[in-house]
C-alpha cells in the first residue's frame, strides 16, 4: 500500500495544506454565485422598474448611512400574512440597481419594501421627527436633525457616473443633468420635464413623485429621504409579470 | 536601509493622509485621513528614534510581546463591544436614549454596527491573532516570522478598528451587515491580513516540529477563507478617492447571495473555525491531557471547512433568490450539523478521565461551558435553516438570540478561558490573582447569557406567531405596532443579561491586572541557558 | 431554462456521488492502517517547547 505512506504529505507540508484547503473553501461559493450570473431565470423579466433619481439616490446613501436595514428589511416574503401586510412579494427584479441591496435581515420595525406612497410626506416628517407622535409603541429613534443638514447635490454627478460604470443603465443624458434634476425633484413650481422624461412615465411607465418632500423652503437631507421611501415598491408593473415555476 | 525606506514610507502616508484630510467630501472620511496622518506620524517617531538601534538575535525565545498587546486588547474591545452592545439592548427597550442631542451620531442605527464590528473584528479578531500568533509559535516550536511583522498586525488591525469605529459613528459605512467598513478600511483590511498570513505561514514554514499540529490547520483556513470573503465581498467602486461613499459591484439578488455568503462564514471562520483553533489548542493544554480523537479532527477539519462555506443561503429563504439557491443552503446546513458536534464531541470527550477537573479549575468550566455553547447553537442553526422553521424565525429576535447564545457562550466563554490561561504565563506570574473571581465571572457570564437567549426565543417566537396570527375571517389580528410593544419587558431581561455579562468581563478584566500586578514571579524550572 | 435544467441534473447526480466518495475517502485516510502512531506524536507535541523555540531543528522535513 505505497500511497498510502503518501498521508504524511498533507500533515507535514504547509503549502500543499493551504492550497488544499482554499480549494476545499472554495467550491462552495463558485456552485451558489457564480450562476445567478448566468442563469436566465434569476431576475424576472418585468416592466417599470427603473434606476433611481439622483435625489433618491442620495435618500438611499441617507438611508444606508443611518443604518436603516439594522432594523428594517426590504424583502417581502410570499406567505400568506406577509402579502396581506406588506402587499405583493419582493421580486428580484424589484432590486437589480439596489448596490448594495437592502433587503436587510431583522424587523424591529416593519418591512419597507412597498412603504411608498403609503403614508403622506406630512406623515414621514412627523414620524422622523418623532415616531411615537404618530406610532405610540414605535422604538424608533429621532431623526428631525435630517431637517436640519442642507444639501446642494455636490458630488451626486459623481454618484451617478460611478453607478453607471458599476453597471447601473444611467444614460449620458441623465449622468450629465443629474444636478439638475436632483434639485427639480423637490420644486413642483419649477421646470421638471426634463427629469420626467428621463425617469417618467413615458420612459418607464409610472410618473416621478415631484414635490416638496420635507415642506420646509431649504432642501434638506429629509426631501432626499422621503424621496427615496415614497418610491419604494412602486415601480414594478404587475401586469407584465409571470412567476416562473421553475426557479 | 530598511529603516530609511520605512520612514520614507511612513513620511509619505502621513503627507498623503494630511493631503486627503485637506479635500474630504465628508467628515468621517476627513477624520480618518486625521487619525492615518497621526498613526503614520506616531509611527515615523518611533521609527526615527530607534533607527539603527542593535537588533539582537531572539532566535532563542519565543516572540510574546505582540500576544501579550494582543491579550490586553482582547479584554479592552471585549468590554467596549459589550457596553455598546448594552447600551443599544438598552436603546430598544427605553428609546428614548437615542438622544436627540445627539444629532444622530448615537442612534441605534449607527451604533449597531460599532457594536457588532466591536464584539467580531475587534475583540473576536484580536483573541484570533493573539492566540493563532501563541499556538504557532508553540506547535512549531520556532519564532514568529518576520521580525516585527507581528506588530504590524498588531497595530494595523488597531487603526483598522478605530477608523471603522469612527467613521459608523460618523456616518461612513457601506451598509452591509458584519461588512460596513468603507472601501479605503477594506483596503487596509487586506494589507494587514496579508501580513498576518505571511507572518503565520513563515512561522510553519520555519517551524521544527515534523507536523502541523491540527490547531493551525483551522486558523490557516481561517486567515484564507476570510480573506477570500473579504475581497469577494467588498468588491466595490469608490465614488472620489476622497470621499467615503462607494458603490457595490453586484446589485440586488446577486449581492444578497454575496453577502451571506460572506455573512454566514464571517461565522462560519472567523468565529467558528479560528475559534476550534484555539479549542483544540488550549483545551488539551489546559487540561492536560491531548485531543481525545486526532482522527476525528481530521474528519472535523475537512468537513466543517467544506460544508460551512454552503450555509449562506439560508439566510434568504422564502426571498427573491432562486429556490435552488435556498434549498442548497438549507441541506448543507443541517449536514453541518454533523461535523459540528463531531467537533464538540471531541473537544469534550478531551476531558474523559479528568472530568473531576470541572469541579476544582474554573478555567476549564470556562471552556467547557463553552464548547457546550457551541453545541447548542450548532444544533439551533441547522435547525432554524429549515425553511419550515426559517419561516417563522427569519427577521425576529429569534436569530439574534442564536448569534448571542453562539457569540456570547461559544466566543466570549472560550476567549475568557484562555485569557486565564495565557495571562499567567504571559506575564510569568505563579497563579491567577483569584480563582473566586473567575467563578463570579463564570456565573454572572452563564446567567447573562441564559437570560439573554431565553428572552430573545420568547420574543422572537411571540412576534413570529403574532405577525402570521389571522382571524377566523382570515384578517390579520395584530399590527406590526402591537408586537413592538409586546417586547418590552423581555427587551429589559435581554439588556438585564447583558449587563450581567459585562460585569462578568469587568471582574475578569480586574482579576487578569491585579494577576500582572501583585502575583509573584513564576520560578523556571529549565536549566540554565547557555549565553549567547 | 436549459442551462439551469443541466446545471440541475449534474448536481444531483455526478456532483452528488463525487462529495460521496470524497468524505468516504477523507474517512478512510484518516483512519488507514499505521496513523496511530503518527497522530498520537502530533496530538502530544503541544506539550513540547511551552518556554522556547527548539534549539536546533533535528526533526524538521521541509517548509
Amino acid at each position: 500500500m505505497a500511497f498510502l505512506d503518501k498521508h504524511k504529505v498533507i500533515e507535514t507540508n504547509a503549502t500543499l495544506l493551504m492550497i488544499l484547503s482554499l480549494l476545499v473553501v472554495t467550491i462552495g461559493g463558485i456552485v451558489q454565485i457564480v450562476p445567478l450570473f448566468y442563469l436566465e431565470n434569476t431576475i424576472e423579466k418585468v416592466e417599470g422598474v427603473r434606476p433611481y433619481t439622483p435625489l433618491e439616490l442620495a435618500g438611499r446613501s441617507i438611508y444606508i448611512r443611518e443604518g436603516c436595514y439594522g432594523c428594517h428589511s426590504q424583502m417581502i416574503r410570499p406567505m400568506r400574512d406577509e402579502v396581506e401586510r406588506y402587499g405583493h412579494y419582493s421580486l428580484a427584479a424589484e432590486s437589480m440597481y439596489d448596490r448594495p441591496f437592502q433587503w436587510g435581515s431583522k424587523r424591529t420595525g416593519p418591512d419597507l419594501a412597498r412603504v411608498g406612497g403609503r403614508y403622506s410626506d406630512e406623515w414621514h416628517q412627523d414620524h422622523f421627527t418623532n415616531a411615537k407622535s404618530v406610532v405610540p409603541e414605535s422604538v424608533m429613534p429621532p431623526y428631525g436633525f435630517l431637517f436640519n443638514n442642507l444639501i446642494d447635490g455636490r458630488y451626486i454627478q459623481d454618484v451617478v457616473a460611478t453607478n453607471r460604470m458599476a453597471g447601473v443603465p444611467y444614460t449620458d443624458e441623465m449622468v450629465e443633468n443629474a444636478l439638475a434634476d436632483f434639485k427639480a425633484q423637490v420644486d413642483p413650481l419649477g421646470d421638471f420635464d426634463g427629469l420626467e422624461a428621463r425617469y417618467g412615465e413615458e420612459a418607464f411607465g409610472t410618473p416621478i413623485n415631484v414635490r416638496n418632500f420635507d415642506g420646509t423652503d431649504a432642501l434638506t437631507e429629509m426631501d432626499a429621504l422621503i424621496a427615496y421611501i415614497q418610491v419604494l415598491g412602486t415601480m414594478v408593473d404587475f401586469s407584465t409579470f409571470t412567476p416562473v415555476a421553475n426557479r | 536601509m530598511w529603516d530609511y525606506l520605512k520612514l520614507i514610507g511612513l513620511g509619505l502616508l502621513a503627507l498623503l493622509a494630511a493631503i486627503a484630510a485637506n479635500y474630504a467630501h465628508d467628515l468621517a472620511y476627513q477624520v480618518n485621513a486625521v487619525t492615518v496622518m497621526l498613526a503614520a506620524g506616531i509611527s515615523f517617531l518611533y521609527v526615527l528614534r530607534t533607527a539603527g538601534d542593535p537588533r539582537p538575535n531572539l532566535q532563542h525565545e519565543y516572540f510574546d510581546g505582540v500576544v501579550r498587546a494582543g491579550a490586553i486588547a482582547t479584554a479592552f474591545w471585549g468590554v467596549v463591544g459589550f457596553l455598546v452592545g448594552v447600551v443599544i439592548a438598552t436603546q430598544l427597550a427605553f428609546p428614548q436614549l437615542n438622544f436627540e442631542w445627539a444629532q444622530g451620531y448615537l442612534n441605534f442605527g449607527r451604533l449597531r454596527p460599532l457594536h457588532t464590528s466591536a464584539v467580531i473584528f475587534a475583540f473576536g479578531g484580536n483573541a484570533l491573532i493573539m492566540s493563532s500568533f501563541y499556538i504557532v509559535q508553540r506547535t512549531s516550536a520556532a519564532r514568529l516570522f518576520g521580525g516585527s511583522l507581528g506588530w504590524f498586525v498588531f497595530w494595523g488591525w488597531q487603526l483598522v478598528i478605530v477608523l471603522a469605529a469612527t467613521g459608523y459613528v460618523l456616518g461612513a459605512t457601506q451598509g452591509k451587515e458584519y461588512a460596513e467598513p468603507v472601501w479605503y478600511v477594506d483596503i487596509l483590511i487586506t494589507v494587514v491580513w496579508v501580513a498576518f498570513l505571511v507572518a503565520f505561514m513563515g512561522t510553519l514554514f520555519k517551524r521544527k516540529e515534523p507536523h502541523i499540529y491540527v490547531a493551525n490547520w483551522f486558523l490557516l483556513s481561517m486567515i484564507l477563507t476570510v480573506a477570500m470573503l473579504h475581497l469577494v465581498n467588498n468588491a466595490a467602486i469608490p465614488v472620489s478617492i476622497f470621499g467615503s461613499a462607494q458603490v457595490q459591484l453586484y446589485a440586488g439578488v446577486q449581492d444578497a447571495m454575496v453577502q451571506w455568503w460572506y455573512g454566514h462564514n464571517a461565522v462560519g471562520f472567523f468565529l467558528t473555525a479560528g475559534f476550534l483553533g484555539m479549542m483544540y489548542y488550549f483545551v488539551p493544554k489546559q487540561a492536560e491531557r491531548p485531543v481525545y480523537s486526532y482522527k476525528l479532527s481530521i474528519i472535523h477539519f475537512w468537513a466543517l471547512i467544506f460544508l460551512y462555506i454552503w450555509a449562506g443561503p439560508h439566510h434568504l429563504h422564502y426571498t427573491a433568490l432562486p429556490d435552488w439557491a435556498s434549498t442548497l443552503g438549507m441541506v448543507f446546513s443541517v449536514i453541518l450539523w454533523m461535523p459540528s458536534w463531531g467537533g464538540m464531541i471531541n473537544g469534550l470527550m478531551t476531558l474523559s478521565g479528568a472530568w473531576d477537573k470541572l469541579r476544582t479549575d474554573p478555567i476549564i468550566r470556562m471552556m467547557v461551558v463553552s464548547i457546550g455553547f457551541y453545541g447548542m447553537s450548532t444544533f439551533e442553526g441547522p435547525m432554524m435553516s429549515i425553511k419550515a422553521v426559517n419561516s417563522l424565525s427569519h427577521y425576529t429576535d429569534w436569530t439574534i438570540g442564536h448569534v448571542h447564545s453562539g457569540a456570547l457562550g461559544w466566543n466570549g466563554m472560550i476567549t475568557f478561558g484562555v485569557l486565564y490561561y495565557l495571562v499567567p504565563r504571559l506575564w510569568n506570574r505563579e497563579r491567577l490573582y483569584s480563582l473566586k473571581l473567575v467563578s463570579w465571572h463564570f456565573w454572572l457570564a452563564t446567567i447573562g447569557i441564559v437570560l439573554y437567549a431565553s428572552s430573545m426565543w420568547v420574543t422572537g417566537i411571540m412576534e413570529g406567531l403574532m405577525w402570521r396570527e389571522v382571524d377566523a375571517n382570515g384578517f390579520l389580528v395584530n399590527a406590526f405596532a402591537d408586537t413592538v410593544a409586546a417586547k418590552f419587558p423581555m427587551y429589559v431581561v435581554r439588556a438585564l443579561g447583558g449587563g450581567l455579562f459585562l460585569t462578568g468581563a469587568l471582574i475578569m478584566c480586574y482579576n487578569l491586572w491585579m494577576t500582572v500586578r501583585a502575583q509573584p514571579q513564576r520560578v523556571t524550572q529549565h536549566a540554565a541557558v547557555p549565553a549567547e | 431554462m436549459e442551462t439551469y435544467s443541466f446545471l440541475r441534473h449534474m448536481a444531483d447526480s455526478w456532483f452528488l456521488l463525487a462529495m460521496t466518495l470524497g468524505f468516504l475517502g477523507l474517512c478512510l485516510w484518516a483512519f488507514r492502517p499505521g496513523s496511530r502512531a503518527a497522530h498520537q506524536e502530533i496530538a502530544t507535541s503541544i506539550f513540547r517547547n511551552d518556554d522556547r523555540p527548539a534549539s536546533s531543528d533535528p526533526a524538521k522535513k521541509e517548509g
